[in-house]
């Protein structure tokens, strides 16, 4: 679902400069924040699927407890979004259910 | 390479302790999970400006973050600590790399979490804790649009006047029940916490002049996703139900130790009643059941900025004298303002725990309520099985899976108590706290393996 | 307070429950008594493998009654499904043992040669190389030079296991309470008097003891040697995994829910702590294996304390100076556990049609 941001800018926010993807969509973050605050400012749905049924979550505590901000990032999966800084070119994908095994190294 | 001390946590009790244990003349490494220091309360205060709306308070951990720059200090970002061995050392993680940094000595000041509030509905995409807006706003220039507050605390009220003062006020503030006239007895004699007590009513006075709706005695909590992906919050107060609709939808119930890290050494932890968490147990150093582990700040026990820096402090004097670098005197001498400026710090404490009691419906949620989010585990199955012999942690968790998810229990752990608290009719004290085991926060399989000799190595 | 039984079983876990569940279906009033949430259980800590392969190399008896266990899975498990509604996750595709050392591949295959001669050669099994070992698993690590294959292997969900003995004892009438250890148990009048923690006594016609490590000094105060010690075996849980894993071995398993196990090690000591060590040595192992894992996350380890006897093998013994009074102990509760719910039973009864369990003797330690 293609919710709308729960979010907009405070005043005074810094321009949302960096180019990041997310499952082929252009997403836009700025320098410092976290992938998944760029993930909450571009809409309001889910960013993943859960392995046990598939329900939808989205980063909940922006702090690394919870792990329902979990994506894949540049090939990496679950990856805790609140976690990593957002960073130019970076590809980011949902984490539907639980992922798969990389092929060999 | 070996320091004298690692501490573990940037926050203000890290931070505090790092300045004073350096300019002792001990070498310090400071690990800290963020890209900056500062903590949650000061998060992103080094980098911040221009953001005054968040107040100056916030502010002032600015001061902290600056004292880091000194030769003695090695401050290590983005470092995630996941084991503490203890004769190898503090075992961490960057950028798909581990670490092991001996130590003489240890500080944990990983602070606090907020508390799990779980109510149906309360892992949908639109529902998150207040001190997740806080960090959005700190951190990355956001503000709520159109939320709704819930819950109850010190915090909630915060949260409330800085989305006014950033022009998104809350559509609503939902409070649960409070105990502020049965708690009154515990303000403190001397007016130590009048200060505060005038901020919080400051900010009270702030979100009535927004003229925000006000709910009060609040329960029944229970969330929706509507057609469009906003939010439908139900709710009573006394016989009145209310239903609300809003885009985000935040709560807040106290915060709680972090204490997934001292657990995992196997530190003695002690059940603290006022506040409804475990904490490890400590000296008034903050020295732990292990002599060279020390505690300090919110992760010790919630104390909030002020007690964490002074705590800090303490600790890293009472280190400094473990380390023979200051004599008893000398280390009794600088605590002695310290502990005066603790004992105003947490003069408020008792008064805001009693106020701020935790409603017993959030410890043991409805039925259908995911309590266990990794796992999807209901209340409901979760009472089942309490009542058919699951009469622990242990037992809970191996028969439903309950705190197998990548969180360990971070977000559940609470609520399972509270749930087999009310089955079996025994007190949460004796029920927990859950062992912990390593690594505290997930790592690679050839991030561990690349910490041994390589096969290649040994013949 | 006190409880009266006909018969008390001293341990809640594996082999308590299944020891209850076989006496319970041949009539007789059961009540197993569990210890705390907290106690040491192996039964909670181990890998659920259903293992054929080496077991009894060296001792016949152990590998004709391993041998026996196996075959007796599929209808244990169509009775506990029978009586709870749990999925036990029973699966018996065959096992590996991976080698990357060729001293020990080498010396496992004469094992599995006596293991076979002990089972009249009802064992099959096949000895693979690298190259016969990388056509049929791909995936596998370079550095593994050898596999051994038996196709009677499998595993269970122990977990799962342990939950739906508990229900099916229930179902069946027995009675389970927990939450205190037993400290003493006498012989009294024509029985046992069994005493908790907590002041609590229970008097029973006959007790068996499956306690665990507990046997240590419970077993003494009935004149059982029990010559028990612990020994730690460490492993590692994984994040969840969509892919099937190609295989199962005894120190790499993919639980049923989707993450990998990691384990197997052995250590002689009581202390249930994870070592910084063996974790570093497990995720080499899984890494050597299969290179694939390499990005795995560890979601956690865990340790816990196989009961072990000086010669690895169970002791069930019969009380001679207190006739009612038995001890059963083993480290491969799983595996065994459909006789420990049929032909054990059939033992404790004295049942002519029981098995000779002779061989199983606590006696046999006396000359060592």
């Amino acid at each position: 679902m293609n919710a709308a941001s729960r979010f907009r800018d405070a005043p005074g926010a810094a321009p949302r400069s960096l180019r990041l993807m997310l499952d082929g969509v252009p997403v836009l973050a700025r320098p410092g924040e976290s992938v998944a605050a760029a993930l909450l400012a571009h809409s309001g749905g889910a960013t993943r699927q859960t392995p046990v049924t598939g329900a939808g979550r989205a980063p909940y505590c922006m702090m690394g407890v919870c792990f329902d901000c979990l994506v894949t990032i540049d090939g990496h999966p679950n990856v805790q979004a609140c976690m990593v800084s957002a960073r130019e070119g970076m590809v980011i994908q949902r984490q539907i259910g639980a992922r798969r095994l990389g092929d060999q190294p | 390479m070996s320091a004298d001390l690692v501490i573990i946590g940037a926050g203000p009790a890290g931070m505090a302790a790092a300045r004073v244990a350096a300019e002792g003349g001990l070498s310090v490494t400071l690990l800290d999970e963020q890209e900056r220091a500062g903590g949650q309360i000061y998060r992103n205060v080094g980098a911040v400006a221009g953001r005054g709306w968040l107040g100056a308070d916030y502010a002032r951990g600015g001061a902290l973050v600056q004292g880091l720059d000194h030769p003695g200090i090695t401050h290590q970002p983005r470092a995630t600590v996941w084991r503490i061995d203890a004769r190898r050392g503090v075992i961490w993680s960057r950028d798909g790399q581990s670490h092991v940094s001996p130590a003489a000595h240890v500080l944990i000041a990983t602070g606090a979490q907020e508390r799990p509030v779980p109510f149906p509905g309360w892992t949908l995409p639109g529902l998150m804790p207040a001190g997740a807006a806080q960090i959005l706003m700190k951190q990355s220039g956001m503000v709520p649009d159109e939320a709704i507050l819930s819950g109850a605390g010190p915090l909630l009220y915060l949260v409330a006047a800085q989305m006014i003062a950033a022009g998104a006020p809350p559509v609503a503030l939902v409070e649960t029940p409070t105990a502020i006239t049965h708690a009154l007895p515990k303000l403190p004699r001397a007016l130590f916490g009048l200060p505060t007590l005038i901020k919080g009513l400051g900010l009270i006075a702030r979100i009535r002049a927004a003229g925000i709706p006000w709910y009060r005695g609040a329960a029944d909590f229970r969330a929706e996703t509507t057609e469009d992906g906003r939010i439908r919050f139900d709710f009573t107060t006394g016989k009145q139900s209310h239903s609300l609709t809003c885009g985000l939808l935040l709560t807040h119930l106290g915060v709680i130790p972090q204490s997934h890290l001292t657990r995992s050494m196997g530190l003695a932890h002690e059940y603290d009643a006022e506040q409804g968490a475990w904490r490890p147990t400590l000296d008034p150093w903050g020295q732990s059941s292990e002599p060279h582990v020390f505690v300090a700040g919110d992760g010790g026990g919630i104390g909030g900025a002020e007690a964490a820096r002074a705590k800090g402090a303490l600790a890293a004097l009472a280190i400094l004298h473990q380390a023979g670098k200051l004599d008893a005197a000398g280390r009794d001498r600088r605590a002695a303002p310290l502990r005066r400026a603790l004992s105003r710090a947490l003069s408020l404490r008792p008064f805001l725990d009693a106020a701020y009691s935790v409603p017993s419906a959030f410890l043991a949620p409805p039925d259908e309520t995911i309590v266990c989010r990794c796992e999807e585990v209901t209340a409901g199955s979760i009472r089942k099985a309490a009542c058919t012999g699951a009469e622990g942690l242990r037992l809970m968790r191996t028969s439903l899976r309950t705190g197998m998810g990548p969180c360990q229990g971070r977000m559940c752990e609470t609520a399972v108590i509270g749930l087999i608290a009310e089955a079996t009719d025994r007190p949460a004290s004796t029920l927990g706290p859950g062992r912990i085991r390593t690594p505290v926060k997930p790592v690679t399989l050839a991030e561990i393996a690349a910490l041994g000799p390589q096969p290649e190595e040994t013949t | 307070m006190s409880a009266q039984a006909g018969t008390a079983i001293i341990g809640g876990g594996i082999v308590g429950l299944c020891v209850a569940l076989g006496l319970a279906a041949r009539g007789h009033e059961v009540l197993v008594l569990d210890g705390r949430d907290g106690d040491m259980r192996a039964s909670q800590g181990n890998f659920g493998l259903v293992w054929l392969q080496g077991k009894g190399a060296g001792y016949a008896p152990y590998a004709r009654w391993s041998f026996q266990a196996v075959q007796a899975w599929p209808d244990f498990a169509k009775r506990l499904s029978g009586l709870v509604d749990v999925d036990l996750a029973l699966c018996q595709q065959g096992g590996y043992e991976f080698f990357t050392d060729a001293a020990e591949y080498e010396a496992f295959g004469h094992d599995l040669h006596r293991q076979a001669n002990a089972l009249d050669d009802r064992l099959s099994f096949e000895l693979l190389n690298h190259a016969d070992l990388a056509a049929r698993l791909p995936g596998i690590g370079q550095r593994v030079v050898g596999a051994s294959f038996c196709p009677l292997d499998g595993h269970v969900n122990p977990l799962r296991l342990h939950f739906a003995l508990r229900q099916a004892c229930l179902a069946s009438g027995v009675r389970i309470t927990g939450g205190a250890s037993v400290v003493s148990v006498r012989p009294a009048g024509a029985g046992f008097a069994l005493l908790d923690e907590t002041g609590r006594q229970t008097r029973a016609s006959r007790v068996v003891l499956c306690a665990g490590l507990g046997a240590a000094h419970l077993g003494p105060q009935l004149e059982f040697r029990a010559p028990i010690r612990a020994q730690r075996g460490e492993l590692m849980i994984t994040e969840r995994v969509a892919d099937r894993l190609p295989f199962l071995s005894s120190t790499i398993r993919q639980v049923d829910e989707g993450g990998l196990q990691i384990g197997g090690t052995k250590a002689e000591t009581d202390c249930d702590t994870e070592t910084t060590t063996t974790m570093v040595g497990l995720a080499q192992h899984a890494v050597a294996v299969w290179p694939r894992l390499a990005d795995l996350r560890v979601l956690r380890s865990w340790a816990a304390l196989r009961v072990m006897t000086p010669d690895g093998y169970p002791i069930y013994q019969r009380s001679a100076d207190h006739p009612g009074a038995f001890l059963v102990t083993c480290h491969s509760g799983v595996t065994l556990a459909p006789l420990h719910a049929t032909r054990l039973a059939e033992w404790i009864d004295g049942d002519p049609a029981a098995p000779d369990l002779e061989a199983f003797d606590e006696r046999r330690f006396a000359l060592s």
